[in-house]
């Protein structure tokens, strides 16, 4: 066993983040790491390369026990990490890359011609001819990632740990980065690949640990593990089941469609979506992380382009350059990330709320404050916003009173379509069952929700019917009456040909 | 983290943090004050009139700039370009007067033009820096640089460098003219700081301006026209500049494009800083930039006063500006 992780354990200001997980990679073994958002994988990486401390728990790697206390000391011993966003100095040239902060040396000076002759050997081992005096900005993605890997290797690296490495790739750039890690696994070397999806997974990978809630939840060869049992074990189940407040789609069919997508496209991220949503319906969009639900929401609402395909607003095409020509036709965006893209933190209650109102709130631009406080007031108390005032600076708020501010944002514009992109995330269980059924309130008075979720029970409690996405292709859309957590499995590990 | 844990923590804050709060939300008035009463004990001849108006006009061209640096800085920009816009406004105007645009039929009427032209080319000018943050993408402090550099140049070469020196009593009274005792620049200060502060209270513009500086992101999924708030914000502290720039002139009763507005830029940052506007964006306190301007004159004032030379006012001045800086980090601090 190259690396043993046992018993790891974390919290960040008391909340938990990893609760006894544990990693075994064996030596030329690849492990894939998965896990939802939220699941640990991240910190359990940080806590080996010294990144974070853990609170308990035993590293031993190459046969010793160790404890880095910086990613520079687990560096010096064997290990890299590649990163999403690779970490390579853009601007510097592929051997200056390759060779950063370890360049050959005569007489104290840096070997130029050195450094150059041993990046092309290395990169040759990996079938890469390239100009290596060029800075690393000029090339694509992958060859980025091919610079990152080499300089691992000249690092001798005996475990390379790749954060998403496909996430931006095409497919012929993922085949060579594949061969470039099964090139590693050759040479003895070790790979942790973090990664959402299914069919790469099982290409390349020898093994798999899956994490969920913190934990190691289990672990196998990967010729072993079925899709279904991965798609099961990554989401499992969560303790508290919510009251059942869906509506068979079926009782809706005749209800006039407020949105349907056709075909859209956009990137490599978004490759064919088509979903409706009906008035007063809640339709669930599902799928995987990676999975493309996020980026078609963004599509939808005109914070990205569309490319391909059609997207139907009342029946009429649309296609929005900006949020405002959407949140001018009546559609709401409740984002995924709140703190990036929802709150303005510094901002209060108050202004936070009616951000999206402002203009309409305002005669000749001056804002109308008696309306304004009438309405935050009216909305503070319909979702039940606890805070000691509307002047509170909205970061001082929970997780789950900030998602509510953030539904009254739209809420008081009156939208005809709201999307709702992981509206429970980061909130706890009471909070969840409230935000749900305050959707299905909106639903029943005729509101159309599109809300995308990772979590299954939430889905089955109120969605009205789900469309499942996987790898930016819709697969399956499925009724309220077909609608199960084995069906949900089915169609998330589907395989798309 | 629930409302009630914050009141909790609230109430356990150390002395010390708690000493950096209050000192981030008013040391700059508590600066003032001091300042005030330091001088009532020790400099002579404080108390009168003559001091009160000398200290306002002096501050009163620093704060207009700095009023629109204000609103630049909100929204997480920042407006190198203010003081050679200055020099472009107060070249422009005596041209217009004397007549070297265009042949001046009636005087009134030059002398409205003399007003309104600098200041529309100079907002027009800040409309330039606008596009090139917005529609090019490039950081404000680099696109500002641009005019910072050739503002000067322009205005230099529109005057063909030479000094222009005039005696127009119309024009100049934005100046030298009192209305009830009082400088009309310090009215028009007063008047131009009230409207921003106004501004950025009540109206859908000062909001928008501060949710583009406190999260750019999240404003444009809200629907926040984000390239237009800054379009305008860059307009507004062009134009203020360009009035700025009428002053100078006005009071020196020359227009040397050389010296107008010369390190006004530095000037009005300063201000805003120590008047607690973050420069990070997502804050505009034109009440703080006011009062901030006011302290960096009265210190100058008073070392001036006691006989401190004007470069080792220099020195108190940028002491100041780090101090500000420092309490402001602390107090930010969770």
């Amino acid at each position: 066993m190259l690396l043993s992780m046992h018993g790891i354990c974390k919290s960040f200001n008391g909340i938990p983040a990893l609760r006894s997980a544990s990693l075994e990679v064996g030596e030329a073994e690849v492990m894939a790491l998965v896990g939802q958002n939220g699941a640990g994988k991240s910190t359990l990486i940080k806590i080996l390369t010294g990144a974070y401390r853990r609170d308990e728990g035993s590293i031993a790697f190459a046969g010793e026990d160790v404890s880095f206390n910086m990613p520079a000391e687990s560096q010096a011993r064997g290990i890299a990490t590649i990163y999403q966003e690779i970490n390579l100095a853009p601007q510097r040239s592929v051997a200056e890359n390759i060779y950063l902060s370890r360049e050959p040396r005569r007489f104290g000076l840096i070997d130029r011609r050195a450094m150059r002759e041993g990046a092309v050997a290395v990169l040759r081992t990996f079938n890469l001819e390239i100009d290596v005096d060029q800075p690393v900005a000029h090339f694509s993605a992958a060859t980025r990632q091919m610079v990152a890997i080499a300089r691992a290797v000249t690092q001798k690296a005996r475990l390379v740990i790749m954060d998403e490495p496909t996430s931006s790739l095409d497919e012929r750039e993922v085949a060579i980065l594949f061969e470039t890690i099964r090139t590693l696994k050759r040479g003895g070397v070790s790979v942790v690949f973090i990664g959402h999806r299914l069919d790469e997974l099982y290409r390349i990978c020898d093994s798999v640990t899956i994490m969920r809630d913190g934990k190691t939840v289990a672990t196998g060869a990967m010729a072993e593990m079925p899709k279904l049992a991965l798609v099961r074990h990554m989401l499992g189940k969560e303790l508290a089941a919510f009251e059942a407040i869906a509506k068979d789609a079926d009782e809706g069919a005749q209800r006039p469609v407020r949105l349907s997508v056709e075909n859209a496209g956009a990137g490599v991220r978004v490759r064919n979506v088509s979903l409706t949503v009906r008035e007063g319906e809640i339709s669930g969009l599902a799928g995987l992380l990676g999975s493309g639900r996020t980026e078609t929401a963004n599509l939808i609402f005109g914070a990205d382009r569309l490319e391909r395909g059609e997207i139907r607003y009342k029946g009429q095409a649309r296609s929005y350059r900006q949020p405002a020509e959407a949140i001018a036709d009546g559609i709401g965006l409740v984002s995924e990330d709140r703190k990036v893209d929802g709150i303005i933190p510094d901002m209060s209650i108050r202004e936070n709320m009616t951000l999206a109102l402002l203009p309409k709130l305002a005669r000749s631009g001056i804002v109308d404050r008696a309306r304004q406080d009438e309405i935050v007031a009216s909305y503070i108390a319909a979702l039940g916003i606890k805070c000691t005032s509307p002047d509170q600076p909205i970061k001082e708020l929970s997780g789950g009173n900030q998602q509510k501010v953030l539904l009254g944002r739209w809420l008081c514009t009156d939208p005809k379509l709201l999307i709702v992109d992981e509206p429970t995330r980061g909130i706890d269980i009471g909070a969840k069952a409230e935000i749900l059924r305050l959707l299905r309130r909106l639903a029943d008075e005729g509101l159309g929700v599109l809300m995308i979720s990772s979590e299954l029970e939430e889905l089955l409690a109120a969605a009205d019917r789900v469309t499942v996405l996987s790898d930016g292709t819709s697969v399956a859309v499925l009724p309220r009456r077909e609608l199960s957590e084995a069906a949900l499995f089915a169609a998330m590990a589907h395989q798309v040909e | 983290m629930t409302t009630i844990e914050t009141q909790a923590t609230a109430g356990t804050v150390p002395s010390g943090k708690r000493f950096f709060t209050l000192a981030g939300r008013y040391g700059t008035v508590a600066a003032f004050l001091a300042l005030i009463l330091f001088n009532v004990l020790f400099t002579p001849n404080f108390l009168s009139l003559q001091t009160l108006n000398v200290n306002l006009t002096q501050v009163a061209t620093i704060v207009i700039v700095a009023t629109g640096m204000t609103l630049v800085i909100a929204t997480g920009g920042i407006d190198l370009s203010v003081g050679s816009l200055m020099a472009i406004g107060g070249a422009l105007a005596p041209m217009i007067f004397m007549g070297a645009l265009f042949p001046v039929s009636s005087m009134p009427v030059a002398v409205a033009l003399a007003f309104i032209l600098p200041v529309i080319a100079t907002a027009l000018l800040g409309l330039f820096n606008g596009l090139l943050v917005t529609r090019f993408a490039i950081q404000p402090i680099i696109a500002t640089l641009v005019l910072f550099i050739a503002g000067r140049g322009i205005a230099q070469v529109m005057t063909n460098g030479n000094l222009q020196v005039f005696r127009n009593e119309g024009f100049q009274f934005i100046a030298l003219g009192r209305i009830a005792g009082i400088p009309a620049q310090v009215i028009l200060m007063i008047v131009i700081a009230a409207i921003a502060w106004a501004a950025v209270r009540h109206t859908v513009f000062g909001r928008q301006v501060i949710a583009v500086g406190g999260n750019e992101k999240a404003a444009r999924l809200t629907g926040i026209p984000v390239h237009r708030v800054k379009l305008l914000v860059y307009m507004i502290s062009g134009a203020l500049a360009g009035v700025a720039g009428l002053i100078v002139v006005a009071r020196n009763s020359a227009s040397d494009a050389n010296l107008v507005g010369l390190g006004m830029e530095l000037d009005a940052i300063a201000a805003v800083a120590v008047g607690g506007t973050l420069l990070t964006g997502g804050r505009a306190n034109i009440m703080g930039t006011l009062i901030g301007a006011l302290v960096i004159q009265l210190v100058r004032y008073t070392l001036l006063a006691n006989g401190v030379p004007d470069a080792a006012a220099l020195i108190v001045k940028a002491a100041l500006i780090l101090l500000a800086v420092f309490i402001q980090q602390r107090a930010g601090k969770p």
